[in-house]
């Protein structure tokens, strides 16, 4: 059931009723839908994890394109000392009259080379980057074409081959999860039998929780949506991490032409639920939470980037009046540890002066009576 | 006539000459097999991978067993080598089998040391066998080898390329060990994908001068099968020790919601080939390429790095006796030397500090002198001073003798006077009468 098809039933219902006191503004969903359409969307998606753990051919396999067409790999020797690098494919996309401008932001050296210390520091430079970037234009004079490329969500993909999170799995997501939305994926789940794809699932949401890292959680659905929706939602829930398969080629299956997997045993097709997750990913990802990606990113993580900077840039101030930054700062009244204790030492004197009177006073009037 | 038959012994042509009849010396290699046989055999596997690779599995799966094991975790601190020995018995075929797994191999987030452990480990076994083979009283026949034969490298199944730890460790191996790259999990991999992966990697362990083990070829029985094996590495396996029912069957398989996955069926990935290559033919050609090429290169660069050498400076062949003789010979006298050096420290150093002491004795002896000297010269004061003061003295008791005996004779004159005296002088103060 798609967003507009249940506003558009819920503006039916009203109409038959209650004819004379409707005032109209049900038609505003419409408007805002109207509108969007015009302006067109933009999303900015990053694909993080080692090479070779099929991230390119996800991403053609979801947005149907093909992103990657000319792009060289590095040999072995080559990525022994390998730099990670950002790179950035945007794209137009359309669909029914949405426009839609698709950012893939590519982390290609993730975790390649022979010594990965601090190996997710571009990364976290990178998005830092696009959220100052963002800062100073909204604080700017002119704030009417202001270019958003904040990050709005992450795909982290574990490889299917081991136990669990490695070392490095869980230094990348705790350096990134209050940056970004973070979702993580089980990559190439072609790999893993039903069986083995539900322990590693278990084991990696138990080491999630055990490491303390913040993964993007879906929001809690109305309690006036319908159950199907409601269902969807729990089932969506208790998927996650999501495992997935992607395939850049379409094969014949059942009388059909699918995207899928050739082997000699079977053909595995990418949009079949009881192969993998795709599905469910695609429908999370675009489909149902695309905007909550979005809304999470500006309303908590750009937040909490921009209290940070602020802060720090007060406490620089208070320390060095010289510094002149481009936006006018209220002094914001940030009393350091030292006077608040002082104050404190005097109110409670003041306090203890205020009984003692009191008490002479009453014991003055007792005396008088 | 003793000379002659020394000639004949040392000619170098060899004649042959043929048989009359059956001798039966064509039952040497039985002789030898059955030898073997009762002797037992010993068959020694290090499997390189990730943790999780599979490396457990297919060493369940090739061997039709289950050896006991631990899932390993991925956050150890470093790599570490973990030997597990068995006892397996097949016809009457004794193997003591030896698995060596590599616990926490690239899951560190820094991976520059972690081929240290598997190179240490191997050349530990090497060691071990050197010293065994250098003793007085050795016992080769009855001894343990544990020397690795043969070396599996699990490689992730990306469909790209090597990894660079991979390429970094095996670089570091080739030399050490017969390698066998596999790729792990090939169920993973479609076929097109695999044939472009095989490429690529071999080509990458070419371009890098890494050597991995080749099937021989030069036995006639054997030959072609080798050859033909050669070309499909790597072999791309697929492990499973669960059974699942296909058809009226039950094999060994990996069961998906789009199909199974049979471990032992050729089309689906090449395990058979790895079975056949590694125990059924060629598992006595890897002990051997063990002992001869890897055991001997290592021996020779020990035995150089102690010093000894095969040729003495006239190139004439040195045998080891004689070696041993030398270098024990100088080691004495290097001993010798330093004992003399150290002897000749200690006579020098006890000259130094008698002829210190020497010094102090004489500036105290000086001192003393001295001393004793100013002692006398102020007795000596002292003693004039006295004589004076005795004079004195003297002078004084001679005086007042005088005087006594002078008041003495004019006793009253005096008074009188005195007393006029005392009265004319004093007025207020009372008479004084002496």
């Amino acid at each position: 059931m798609t967003t507009s098809a249940r506003y558009k039933s819920r503006i039916f219902k009203t109409e038959d009723s209650e004819d004379k006191q409707y005032v109209g503004f049900a038609t505003l969903p419409n408007q805002v839908h109207r509108k969007s359409v015009k302006k067109g969307f933009d999303f900015t998606l990053m694909v993080a994890g080692e090479s070779g753990l099929g991230k390119s051919t996800l991403v053609n396999s979801l947005f149907l394109t093909d992103l990657y067409k000319d792009r060289k790999l590095l040999n072995a020797e080559e990525r022994i000392n390998q730099t990670v690098e950002i790179t950035k494919h945007t794209v137009d996309i359309e669909e029914k009259g949405v426009k839609l401008k698709l950012t893939i932001v590519d982390t290609p050296g993730f975790g390649d080379a022979v010594n990965n210390n601090e190996c997710w520091k571009p990364i976290t430079d990178y998005i830092d980057q696009q959220f100052e970037q963002y800062f100073r234009d909204e604080s700017g004079l002119n704030r009417k074409n202001i270019l958003d490329n904040r990050v709005h969500c992450c795909l982290y993909f574990i490889p299917p081959f081991g136990h669990g999170l490695r070392p490095v799995d869980v230094e990348f997501m705790k350096a990134l999860h209050e940056k970004v939305n973070i979702i993580p994926l089980i990559a190439k789940a072609d790999c893993l039998t039903p069986n083995e794809i539900k322990k590693l699932k278990d084991r990696v949401r138990d080491e999630i929780e055990r490491f303390g890292i913040k993964v993007y959680q879906f929001p809690e659905c109305d309690s006036d949506e319908d159950e199907e929706f409601k269902q969807m939602d729990k089932e969506l829930k208790e998927c996650t991490p999501f495992a997935v398969i992607g395939s850049n080629t379409v094969v014949e299956a059942r009388g059909q032409r699918v995207r899928g997997r050739l082997y000699p045993w079977g053909i595995v097709e990418v949009e079949n639920q009881s192969h993998c997750d795709f599905v469910k990913l695609r429908n999370m990802l675009i489909r149902s939470h695309m905007h909550d990606l979005k809304d999470v990113t500006c309303d908590v993580h750009y937040e909490n980037y921009r209290a940070h900077c602020i802060q720090e840039m007060t406490s620089k101030l208070a320390q060095d009046n010289r510094m002149d930054s481009p936006i006018p700062i209220l002094p914001l009244p940030t009393p350091d540890a030292e006077t608040e204790r002082l104050i404190k030492m005097k109110d409670e004197e003041l306090k203890r002066m205020q009984e003692m009177l009191e008490k002479m006073q009453q014991q003055m009037h007792e005396k008088d009576q | 006539m003793a000379a002659t038959d020394v000639d004949v012994f040392s000619n170098e042509e060899k004649r042959s000459l043929s048989l009359g009849g059956h001798v039966g010396f064509d039952s040497l290699p039985d002789q030898l097999v059955s030898k073997s046989v009762t002797q037992g055999f010993c068959f020694n596997i290090l499997c390189v991978g990730e943790t999780g690779i599979g490396k457990s599995t297919l060493m369940n799966t090739l061997f039709n067993t289950t050896f006991e094991n631990e899932e390993a975790s991925h956050y150890q601190n470093g790599v570490y080598l973990r030997p597990r020995t068995y006892d397996l018995q097949e016809s009457n075929v004794h193997l003591k089998l030896t698995i060596v797994d590599t616990v926490g191999f690239g899951d560190q987030i820094n991976k520059e040391e972690s081929y240290k452990p598997i190179v240490d480990y191997i050349d530990t076994q090497f060691e071990n066998y050197l010293q065994e083979e250098l003793k007085i009283k050795r016992s080769l026949f009855n001894y343990h080898d544990t020397r690795i034969h043969i070396c599996l490298y699990f490689i992730a199944p990306t469909g790209h390329s090597l990894k660079s730890l991979d390429l970094v460790t095996m670089k570091k191996l080739d030399s050490k060990v017969n390698i066998i790259p596999i790729i792990a999990k090939a169920d993973t991999i479609s076929k097109s994908e695999l044939h472009k992966f095989k490429i690529k990697i071999m080509s990458e362990l070419v371009s890098n001068g890494v050597q991995i083990y080749q099937f021989p070829t030069d036995d006639d029985a054997v030959a072609e099968i080798n050859s033909s094996m050669n070309a499909h590495l790597p072999f791309a396996v697929v492990g499973s020790v669960e059974e699942v029912k296909v058809g009226n069957k039950t094999v060994r398989a990996r069961q998906y919601p789009w199909g199974v996955v049979q471990v032992e069926n050729e089309s689906h990935c090449d395990f058979v080939k790895l079975r056949e290559m590694l125990i059924r033919v060629n598992m006595e050609d890897l002990r051997e390429q063990t002992h001869a090429r890897h055991y001997e290169l290592y021996r020779r660069c020990k035995l150089e790095e102690m010093g000894f050498k095969d040729t003495d400076p006239d190139s004439q062949p040195f045998s080891l006796q004689e070696t041993y003789e030398a270098k024990r010979k100088e080691f004495l006298g290097d001993l010798q030397r330093k004992e003399e050096e150290m002897r000749q420290m200690f006579v020098n150093k006890v000259k130094e500090t008698e002829a210190e002491l020497k010094e102090k004795e004489r500036e105290l002896h000086d001192k003393f002198e001295q001393l004793k000297r100013m002692h006398q010269d102020e007795k000596r004061k002292v003693e004039e001073k006295r004589k004076d003061l005795e004079e004195e003295i003297n002078a004084f008791n001679t005086r007042k003798v005088a005087a006594e005996t002078l008041s003495l004779s004019q006793p009253l004159k005096k008074d009188k006077d005195r007393k006029k005296t005392t009265l004319n002088h004093s007025s207020a103060s009372p008479v004084q009468c002496t």
